[in-house]
């Protein structure tokens, strides 16, 4: 009875953002036949719409997808198993913590995307390029995050621990990982979001291709409604690994 | 009247006097920013095989101290602690903690959580599965096997931890205040249910707790402490009919009881409140 409940609640719930969004395109749409915004900058969501089905066959947007859908992979990939491993270190040993944190957060915030051109000088004008300029942009809120999970575990929990003797791993592996796994997973989201606004960035600025290539053709012939349907996709990106890092944090923490 | 006193008779017949833990002159001074700080000093006392012993004292006397060193988590201390003759030096497998806080593993069932000492002991699945049920049911929870702690109140959240922590058949259950977070009268419900699993399983008990109701209600004797630095002022025998239920906390002899340990810890309780007030009036000057 309560499991029907709460499907029935979270289909209503995504039946509310999906009218939401519905209404807020609606709302843009009179704006700018109203003549509110200009229709030079921001072209008619209509004609984004219409403009999907041009997008997908000139553009071959399959491919461009499948190829930004994989660079934002190998990217996440990195940034998951060194993200985590070096929140680990930072955490286990308090000087480094010491001497790292601050810069690791400043990392955060700088436009690593702007640096391309370093990166094509070590890395050529490949996918690697794309995908280690993806993989650094990522790499500082899942250091921290995990830094923040494991730092913040309940110390009565590594107590139960402690009174059962349990050794290093065990600790790590049965009690400091798993406590940690919900701020982890946060800072995964954050790794995603600041990866895939750099690959897509860095794909834009090098025509190398995916999805900012696409863009930037598109914006290069001022086809506004081609440039916002090809954006389109690039939430969609974003929006499949959003459902796939949930499913998996589902699957390690089924209780979430 | 008979009746109790056969029943007392009975008890203290079969009461064995083997002790399983002893301590021995122990102290604790912790470094403090205003300088070191007593916490508890010359403590001695020992706890026979199947007793309920109870360590009752005001805030600030260094309960938590003697529950942490006792537990093996408080390494360095001056004195002796000693589990069947060994001395201490960490935890101990022979005992088995309850904390004050929520200590179940959220990410963990029920079952889970209390097959988790089971687990790291390195015990089959099946078999640790059914060791598991047998302690859940023991703390009244069969039915829950398969809840994640967020899905239970506060009162059923402790049996869990209680539950894991008898599954690892400790020698000693020591516990600190276990239902400090809970209200009276799942706090009074919960002891009940203490009492009779101490009594089912003889299991030897080191209660910690500020609760002179829950003291009087579970245990054989109660140990009061003084103010820091915590030391034993009293050690009072609770002659009170076993099995007990909550019930008995209606009893003249039980409020005999209250009366009498009330009687030795308002004057450290006072003491406490003093020494806070003075020291919040120095720290604010």
């Amino acid at each position: 009875m309560a499991t029907q409940h709460s499907t029935q609640s979270s289909w209503a719930a995504a039946l509310f953002g999906f009218a939401v969004l519905v209404a807020a395109t609606c709302v843009v749409e009179w704006m700018l036949r109203l003549g509110l915004l200009n229709r030079y900058i921001v072209p008619l969501p209509s004609e984004v719409m219409l403009s999907l089905p041009r997008i997908v066959i000139e553009e071959k947007i399959a491919g461009a997808f499948a190829t930004t859908f994989l660079e934002c992979f190998y990217a996440m990939l990195l940034v998951t198993v060194v993200g985590i491993l070096t929140g680990i270190l930072l955490y286990r040993f308090t000087a480094l913590r010491a001497a790292t944190e601050t810069w690791v957060a400043a990392a955060a915030s700088a436009p690593i995307v702007l640096a391309y051109p370093l990166f094509l000088v070590v890395f050529g004008r490949t996918m690697t390029t794309i995908v280690m300029i993806g993989f650094i942009a990522g790499l500082p809120p899942v250091i921290l995050k995990t830094l923040e999970g494991l730092a913040g575990t309940r110390r009565v929990l590594v107590d139960v621990g402690r009174s059962l003797k349990l050794g290093a791993w065990q600790m790590f592996a049965k009690i400091l990982l798993p406590a940690a796994l919900p701020t982890v997973f946060v800072g995964l989201r954050l790794g995603l979001i600041f990866c895939l606004i750099n690959i897509v960035g860095v794909e834009f600025l090098i025509n190398y291709g995916g999805l900012g290539q696409v863009i930037n053709d598109r914006a290069e012939r001022y086809d506004l409604a081609g440039t916002y349907a090809a954006i389109g996709f690039v939430i969609l990106t974003s929006v499949l690994f959003f459902i796939v890092t949930e499913r998996i944090e589902r699957w390690l923490r089924p209780q979430t | 009247m008979a009746q109790q006193d056969a029943t007392r008779l009975t008890r203290l017949a079969a009461a064995p006097t083997e002790r399983v833990l002893e301590i021995d002159n122990l102290a604790k001074q912790f470094d403090t920013p205003e300088g070191p700080l007593k916490a508890v000093d010359d403590v001695s006392f020992a706890v026979r095989r199947g007793e309920f012993l109870s360590v009752i004292g005001p805030s600030g006397c260094g309960k938590s101290t003697v529950f942490n060193i006792i537990g093996g988590l408080q390494a360095e201390f001056e004195g002796r602690v000693t589990i069947q003759g060994q001395p201490i030096s960490g935890p101990h497998k022979s005992i088995g903690m309850v904390f004050q806080e929520e200590s179940t593993f959220p990410w963990r069932t029920v079952l889970d959580n209390v097959c988790f000492p089971l687990e790291i002991a390195g015990m089959a699945k099946a078999k640790r599965h059914d060791k598991a049920r047998h302690f859940i049911a023991l703390v009244g929870l069969a039915g829950f096997e398969n809840r994640y702690p967020a899905e239970l109140s506060g009162g059923m959240r402790q049996r869990v931890a209680i539950a894991r922590t008898l599954a690892s058949e400790p020698t000693i259950l020591l516990m600190d205040e276990p239902f400090a977070s809970l209200d009276e009268q799942t706090r009074l419900l919960l002891g009940d249910k203490v009492l009779q699993i101490q009594q089912q399983l003889s299991q030897t008990t080191l209660l910690i707790t500020h609760n002179i109701t829950e003291a009087v209600q579970l245990s054989d004797r109660i140990l009061v402490m003084t103010f820091r630095p915590g030391r034993v002022k009293r050690i009072v025998e609770i002659d009170l009919p076993r099995p007990r239920t909550s019930e008995i906390v209606s009893s003249t002899a039980f409020g005999r009881y209250v009366a009498e340990i009330w009687g030795d810890l308002r004057e450290e309780a006072t003491r406490g409140m003093q020494e806070s007030e003075a020291s919040a009036r120095g720290g604010k000057g």
